[in-house]
């Protein structure tokens, strides 16, 4: 009997090979296929999730790229010792001339030194369209203030001259603000200020500022102090050393931080704000469509009794069950993930305004995807549709087989 | 006599139901010769399902042993029964029981995911299998465009492809006009004449057991008579 059953074809295949057994993904596919509006509506659920997910995201990336593509690595910007931006800075101009006499600063080709002692200073001007203030950087800059900053190209008008009331404002300034138009003149310390010319600044924080003359705007708003003194390195790698012998010398009381640096801390506290406070919500949103796919799983596996029982019954075994509508529930997120992150890319095109609490600002800033983010999204879809699915998986995968096909 | 290739021994089954135990099976005791067709008859609830679920591997038994092919399958965890279903039983079913997503071919071919064959012998075996149920034609189709007939057809291919030790049919033409089921019974016939087939059917229908070689009666969980039909 042993001899004839050894006989049997299909002893030959009696060795398991990995990866037999499993049910293939067109299965699963077809299965979601076939009630595709079911499918639709589901996975529209974990888009929706998926799309807010990404576009914070982006949101918070955009602020980044925008902040931290303001400076540049190789210029130092020096304010007072304890103060987190250039607003709550103080540097007299003893002390600025101090800075400006030190061997690292660079030298431009005119054998000036690329150093500039800035004022920044925040008014509050009404935006076009609707009558809302918003607060708004008006930077006092030096001679080589544009030398410093060669990513700001002057697109119309020309510079302000030293000594007027000219100032000179960002693209994002120029559309948004009432007043912030070449040729029109803005109210601000007392005085009536011409804007002369608009600036591109690229990607950049700069784009949300007005700039004039340094010593104009200390008068109208009767500073003593600069807020800044920003200077070119004559040797990047020089940075460590002169920032412990300047921070450390009795006659100044300042902090030095590479430019890139220092924008980059000012993007840190808002990126990370909206990040806890996107995510916070994305995972409160996600378990509605997480219990939207699981009640869809669930009625997939009750509809399909039959055919689970039928599957076993051929010699399919739990774990084949359980990786079919696990499967199945992946491919339900993952379709919900290519959507939601498909409908985010469109944020790119959007550029948005706001408060950048911070430098208390506005600063205006696109939503930028990347790499990353689409790999987050695309897994944080993936989680969405195993959580949902594992529950009916398993229960689909404990069938008893004669019931189940009693059930069918 | 040709050796038994299904031998039963003392199985007993019972079910549950509520707080009572309902006997199905009481102590039976028989062999099935191989190359034999078999029809087990009896009225519902005499217990002729539950004793093919216990043969095929489906069920398990209360007490008793059941040998297929020399393998004490009540012994196997329940893995290694899945694997010897998978590659010694052949499923025939009422509802045909195709999965709708699948073509013919692939509901087909899905036994034969569960063994080592690589997919160009996969698809000789399920090419060979759909021309034994003369349905070369269909292969693409979709169950729901196949009549019940053909549908059945398929599951028959499906049951084969593997080359099982026994085929194990649960009503196979309950669900059919005279004439499918007339089509049915002759293609497992001639699979059983032909191809030496173990076929073990479960019936109502006594033009269904007359193709039989042996019929066997089952009575509240009691083998009745064991008779050999007319051929």
């Amino acid at each position: 009997m042993r001899e004839k059953s050894r006989g049997n074809a299909s002893d030959r295949n009696a060795c398991r090979l990995p990866g037999f057994g499993v049910i293939p993904v067109s299965y699963s596919f077809r299965n979601l296929w076939t009630r595709r509006l079911t499918t639709v509506l589901t996975a529209g659920g974990m888009a929706l999730v998926v799309f807010v997910f990404a576009a914070i995201l982006m949101l918070a990336e955009g602020l980044k790229k925008t902040l931290v593509e303001t400076g540049s690595w190789n210029n130092v910007l020096a304010i007072r010792k304890g103060a987190v931006t250039e607003v709550q800075s103080g540097i007299d101009r003893a002390q600025a001339a101090l800075i400006e006499t030190q061997p690292e600063v660079s030298s431009g080709p005119d054998g000036k030194r690329l150093l500039a002692k800035e004022v920044v200073v925040l008014i509050s001007l009404l935006k076009r369209g609707t009558d809302k203030p918003a607060n708004v950087v008006i930077r006092g800059i030096g001679e080589q203030s544009l030398a410093l900053r060669p990513q700001v190209k002057l697109l119309e008008g020309r510079l302000p001259r030293p000594g007027s009331s000219e100032v000179i404002a960002g693209t994002s300034i120029a559309g948004r603000f009432q007043g912030g138009g070449i040729g029109e003149t803005l109210r601000f310390g007392m005085r009536d200020w011409m804007i002369v010319g608009i600036f591109d600044a690229g990607k950049t924080g700069f784009n949300s500022e007005i700039w004039g003359d340094a010593d104009q705007l200390m008068q109208a708003f009767r500073r003593t102090a600069y807020s800044s003194v920003i200077f070119a390195l004559r040797d990047s790698a020089a940075f460590d050393l002169m920032k412990q012998r300047l921070e450390n010398d009795p006659r100044l009381t300042v902090e030095m931080k590479r430019e890139s640096e220092y924008y980059k801390e000012q993007s840190e506290m808002m990126a990370k704000f909206l990040t806890i406070l996107g995510l916070s919500l994305t995972v409160i949103f996600s378990f509605g469509a997480i219990i939207g796919a699981m009640i869809t799983m669930y009625a997939a596996v009750a509809n399909r009794t039959g055919e689970i029982g039928t599957l076993r019954a051929l010699g399919f075994r739990r774990s084949s069950i359980l990786g079919a509508f696990l499967m199945e529930s992946l491919l339900l997120g993952l379709v919900g993930g290519c959507i939601g992150l498909f409908l985010a890319s469109f944020m790119q095109l959007v550029t948005i305004s706001t408060m950048n609490w911070q430098t208390f600002s506005e600063l205006a800033f696109s939503f930028a995807l990347t790499p990353e983010i689409t790999l987050l999204s695309i897994a944080f879809s993936l989680v969405m549709g195993f959580v949902g699915g594992f529950l009916p998986a398993v229960r689909a995968s404990r069938m008893n087989i004669v019931e189940a096909l009693r059930a069918g | 006599m040709p050796p038994p290739i299904v031998s039963i021994e003392h199985v007993c089954k019972s079910y549950r139901r509520g707080s009572q135990i309902v006997p199905v099976l009481e102590d039976i005791t028989f062999d099935i010769p191989e190359g034999e067709f078999l029809a087990l008859m009896g009225p519902s609830g005499s217990g002729k399902s539950t004793l093919l679920n216990l043969i095929a591997g489906i069920d398990a038994v209360d007490a008793g042993t059941i040998r297929i092919g020399g393998v004490d399958i009540t012994q196997l965890a329940e893995t290694d029964l899945a694997q010897w279903r998978a590659l010694h039983v052949g499923f025939i079913f009422q509802f045909y029981n195709l999965i709708p997503v699948l073509t013919a071919f692939e509901n087909v071919e899905l036994p034969l995911l569960l063994t080592s064959l690589s997919k160009k012998e996969r698809q000789e075996h399920v090419s060979l299998a759909l021309e034994v149920v003369n349905l070369s034609d269909r292969m693409d189709h979709y169950p729901s465009q196949l009549s019940g007939g053909q549908q059945q057809r398929v599951a028959i291919a499906r049951a084969v492809v593997t080359d099982p030790s026994i085929l194990v049919a649960d009503e196979p033409t309950g669900d059919l006009d005279r004439k499918s089921a007339e089509d049915i019974l002759e293609l497992m016939e001639r699979l059983n004449r032909e191809s030496g087939k173990t076929i073990i059917l479960v019936t109502h229908d006594p033009r269904a057991a007359k193709r039989a070689r042996s019929v066997l009666h089952l009575e509240k969980g009691v083998l009745n008579a064991h008779h050999q039909a007319a051929h």
